[in-house]
Parts: structure tokens; sequence; C-alpha cells
């Protein structure tokens, strides 16, 4: 018979309560399960794209830089110790922008799931959060491969490197949350793209104290490094791998920066989608 | 709790200036299949966004289930299932997963969702399909596949936003057939449609809205009844003559709707008012009698077709 039960007692078993408490995390596992599609995809990025800056940057700049600063270092260290606790919270933060950006347009957007989301129990704030919990555990995965093939080239040669884990990921969570805020704030997601990649990311990234101390530009493009989550991460980094000198307000003013993107972002996050889905 | 399982009056929602929904009231009790029939734009998903307690309303009081959406907005889409005019299906997962996760939305426990799913499954018609990615699903199929999603957690009333639109006829019949399997069980269904034959088809009682206001209400019968004649006969003289001939049309009959390539003539009785206008020496270039329709009722409350 091709009648569908309609009785059998889910009534009785739909649990508002539980929802109330575990939506977010319902919502994270279908996304996982989304994201596991394109598992070799991003692994493949995750391994990747460490491997090429390495040997790139990290051992062909490096090996020059070395050469020619002698053992005064670069900040008092080898080049490629100093480059890895920005690398790897570049690495976070682009993750971070991947699974929190498009899984906001599409849900809004192109094929609306969060409509779909948003008319069972689920409410737009768990929504919000579950799609944040998604990019936060493919954060977590990129950064600790990063990591491992750091260690693979024998780029890490403090014995805190693995301090920058944490800051990183730190970093690509608090601007994930923010950008996730304005993906679901966005209309016209085509512009958005453009302006994006060349002006937002590509300068945070170069200028963000990345590849030389902040302090070498020129003080007029220093506050590009001041409002970038990737230089307060670094510098964070620098200061727990190694012993990167800075004040200990300062590395206050970093937490409490990274922090407040972070709240901020969710915030906003969790109040725009609600206002959006509600229409 | 009441007879009345969704109970409004007076609703209302603006957008801005424009009042989508303009203070209506209507009632749907348990077990009957409610249409609300109208063209697009006249606010049949905007009611239903409200019904389905996902869009607040600014005026005017609805109970859903015996609760206030606005209070209670998780509670009662605990007990809905919800058809979107859009599927908003996840296109990267399968049908399998699309339909367990949407059953742990409403925190149904993982073993009763895996074997709901197989009865769905089998309602819908996709067993063979069970693990292909939706992208690569018809339309027809992904339509089904959303009703089967929304029956997942056994609701008590199940709604469907525009349900047919854009299938194929067979695909249409298909979910058809479905539909009326549900209303046979007793599932209350909502339906909005802008198809009088879907409307005929599955409502029992459906209201007609036009711009944010309820013109008429009733049984698709009772509606014909009221508002229109037994037969319709409808006549094409050209572009060029209609309105030549329509001034003498018009006192053969009790109405006409002339439209801008036909004239429609309500009638109870269509051949013998035919033999009439060619007894007239009237000669029209094509001629059909056929049954009045939930069309005519709408042509002939609003001025204008469903479909323009």
């Amino acid at each position: 018979m091709s009648i569908v039960n309609i009785r059998q007692g889910s009534t009785r078993l739909v649990d508002t309560k539980k929802v109330h408490l575990r939506g977010a995390l319902y919502v994270a596992e279908a996304r996982t399960r989304a994201m596991m599609k394109w598992f070799w995809m991003i692994l493949a990025i995750a391994v990747a794209n460490p491997a090429l800056y390495l040997i790139s940057v990290g051992i062909g700049l490096g090996g020059l830089i070395d050469k020619n600063v002698g053992s005064a270092g670069i900040d008092g260290v080898k080049y490629l110790t100093f480059l890895a606790p920005a690398l790897l919270a570049q690495a976070a933060i682009q993750s971070a922008m991947d699974e929190t950006v498009y899984p906001t347009i599409e849900g809004f957007k192109w094929y609306k799931v969060f409509y779909s989301m948003n008319s069972t129990p689920l409410s737009g704030g768990q929504i919000s959060l579950g799609v944040f919990l998604t990019a936060l555990f493919r954060t977590v995965y990129t950064v600790i491969l990063y990591f491992l093939v750091m260690w693979f080239f024998g780029a890490l040669d403090s014995p805190r490197a693995w301090l920058a884990i944490p800051t990183a990921i730190f970093a690509g969570v608090s601007f994930g949350a923010l950008m996730q805020a304005v993906a679901a704030k966005l209309e016209n997601e085509n512009i958005f793209f453009v302006v994006l990649g060349r002006f937002i990311m590509m300068p945070l990234f170069l200028f963000s104290g990345t590849f030389f101390p902040l302090t070498s530009m020129p003080f007029f493009l220093q506050w590009i490094g001041w409002i970038s989550p990737l230089w307060h991460a670094t510098e964070l980094g620098r200061y727990l791998t190694y012993g990167h000198e800075i004040s200990s307000s300062m590395v206050l003013i970093h937490f409490a920066v990274l922090i407040t993107m972070l709240v901020a972002g969710l915030y906003l996050s969790a109040r725009i989608f609600t206002k959006r889905l509600a229409k | 709790m009441s007879e009345f399982l969704i109970s409004a009056r007076g609703l209302t929602k603006k957008f801005g200036d424009f009042v989508a929904v303009n203070g209506i009231d209507f009632d749907v009790r348990k077990g009957e299949s409610f249409g609300l029939l109208g063209p697009n734009g006249a606010g049949k998903s905007t009611t239903m966004r409200i019904i389905g307690a996902t869009s607040q309303r600014d005026a005017g009081t609805i109970t859903i289930l015996g609760k206030d959406p606005e209070k209670h907005g998780p509670q009662i889409r605990a007990h809905l299932g919800v058809v979107p005019q859009q599927d908003s299906l996840d296109m990267q997962l399968t049908v399998v997963e699309n339909l367990y996760i949407y059953g742990r939305y409403f925190g149904l426990p993982r073993k009763f969702v895996k074997g709901k799913i197989e009865e769905l499954l089998t309602f819908a018609q996709l067993e063979e399909k069970r693990d292909a990615k939706v992208e690569t699903l018809s339309g027809g199929m992904k339509r089904r596949l959303t009703i089967a999603r929304a029956l997942v957690s056994e609701p008590e009333i199940l709604m469907l936003d525009e349900p047919t639109t854009g299938l194929d006829p067979q695909a249409r019949h298909i979910l058809w057939d479905r539909l009326f399997r549900l209303k046979e069980q007793g599932v209350t269904l909502v339906i909005t449609t802008h198809f009088m034959d879907e409307a005929e088809q599955l409502c029992d009682r459906l209201i007609v809205m036009d711009k944010g206001n309820i013109m008429a209400e009733g049984s698709p019968a009772s509606l014909i009844k009221d508002y229109s004649t037994k037969e319709v006969l409808e006549v094409r003289f050209g572009s060029d003559r209609n309105q030549e001939v329509a001034d003498k049309l018009r006192s053969m009959c009790e109405r006409t709707e002339e439209l801008p390539d036909r004239i429609l003539m309500y009638t109870e009785d269509g051949e013998t008012l035919l033999e009439q206008i060619y007894a007239a020496d009237l000669h029209p270039k094509t001629s059909l009698v056929r049954r009045s329709s939930l069309e005519d009722v709408f042509l002939r409350l609003t001025g204008r077709t469903l479909i323009e």
C-alpha cells in the first residue's frame, strides 16, 4: 500500500523542548553532511595551500631573507618561524569565510533552504548558529592539517609552535562570524564577491604584518592591520610561539578585538537571520 | 480544542505602504481541504506564511491549533507540514538525507526517522532515487520529495503553496493523486493555487482572493452556482469583429465577458444559444460550449482572468 501512515505517533515524538536546546546542532549536522560531499576538495585545499606557500615563500623567500639578515633573524627568529602563525591564521580566515559566506547566501537566495528550516520548530538564531558551528568545525580541521604540513616541512622550530593553532582558529571564527552577518544582509552577491576578494581579503592578507612586521609599513597604512583580525591573531601567535615582544596591555587589546568581532558577528548574524526569515 | 484548526479575524499584513493582506476572516475545520484561490500577488502566499508561523501579522488575530503564532511560533510549526512555493531542498544532499535532516529538525529520534523514510519513499514513489542527489531529480520528483519531507513529522495540517505550478500535466496528475490520498486519510490540507482545475479537484471549500481581500467563499460547486451560470458559450469572431458583434450578443444571454480574443456568454443552455446566434445571421469563426468553472467565478468577481 502506498499510503503514508500519518498517525503513527510522531505527533507525540515531535519534541520542541529538545529542538529548543539542540536546534543549532541539528543545523550543523545537516551542514556538515553537505560539506562532506566536498570532502576531497576540502582536504586537497587544506593540504595543497600550505604546501605551496611553504615551498615558495617559506623556503624560497625565507632562505634568501635568512641568508641576508644572518643570525639576527626577523624579529629575532628564522623567517619561517616568524611567518608560520600568520599563514596559519590566514588559512583559518579563508576556510571560516568559505563556510559562512557561501552557505548563508545559498540558504537565503540560491536554494532558500533556510526558509524550509525555519518552517520547522527551528528559529532564525539557531540556523545562524548552526552555520557558524559548521564553519568552526571546518576551521579547526583546516588549521590542524595546515599545522601538520608545516611540521612535515620542518617549518616549526619553536617548541611552543602549537600555540598558534588556537589563535589562528580564533581569528578565523571572528572574521567568519562578521562575514556571515554581512552575507545574511546581502541582496546582490555578485558585487560583494568582487569587493570581498579584491578589496577586503587581498589587502588584509598583504597589509596585516603577515610577511613583515606591521611597523615596517608607513604609518598611514598601518590602520589596515589594526582592524584586521589577521594582524591581531598573528601578533598573539608570535607572542605565544616564540616570545615576540608585546606589552601585556597589547595582549589584552588583541584578545579584546577578536572577542568583540566574534560576539558582534554572532549577535548581528542571529538578528539578521531572524529578521530576514520573518519578512 | 475547538472544531477550527485555524481561525483568523481581520488578518492584515503590510509591506511598507503596500497592503498584502487586507483584514481577512476565515476558518479552517479539522479534516477539510481548504483552498486559497487567486492570481499572483493576491496575498495567498503571505497568508500562508502567517499561518505557517514564520511571518507575523500587522493587525487582527489568528489562532493556529489553538495558539497565537506571535507567542508560540516553534510550538505551532512543530505540528505543521509546509510545502513552500519553491522546493528549497538541500541540493547537495541525497533524497534520503533530505528527509533525514528534516526529521531531525523536529527533534524526532533517529530510529523513528529512519523507519519513516522508507514509508515516505514509497508514498512519493522515489524508492529508486533514494541515494540520488536532489539536483539530479526531475521537477515532479523534487515536488513529491518536498511533500514527503513535510509529512515526516505527521503534521496536523499540511500546507501547500502552489503545489503543481511549473509541472507538466502528467506530473501534476501524479501529485494530485498523492494529495487526494492524504485527504482521504483525513489530513487537513491548506492549498493555495491559481489553477481553477486544481482548486476544483482538491478543495472542499475555498476563498477567492484578489488584492489582499476575500471576494467570495464556499465550495467549488456552490461558488459556481452562486456566481455563474450552468454553461458558458465561448465564441470568436476574430479580433476585429468581436467588438462589433458584442452589443448584439449581450442582449441574447444573461451576461457576457469580452476578452481580447473571445467573448464568453453565460447561459443555462449553450447549444440553444449557439443556434440563436446562427439564426441571427452571426457566424463565429469558432465556438465552444462548456460548463462553468471557477475561472468564470473569478472573472465575474474581479473582471479579470486568473492567469494574466
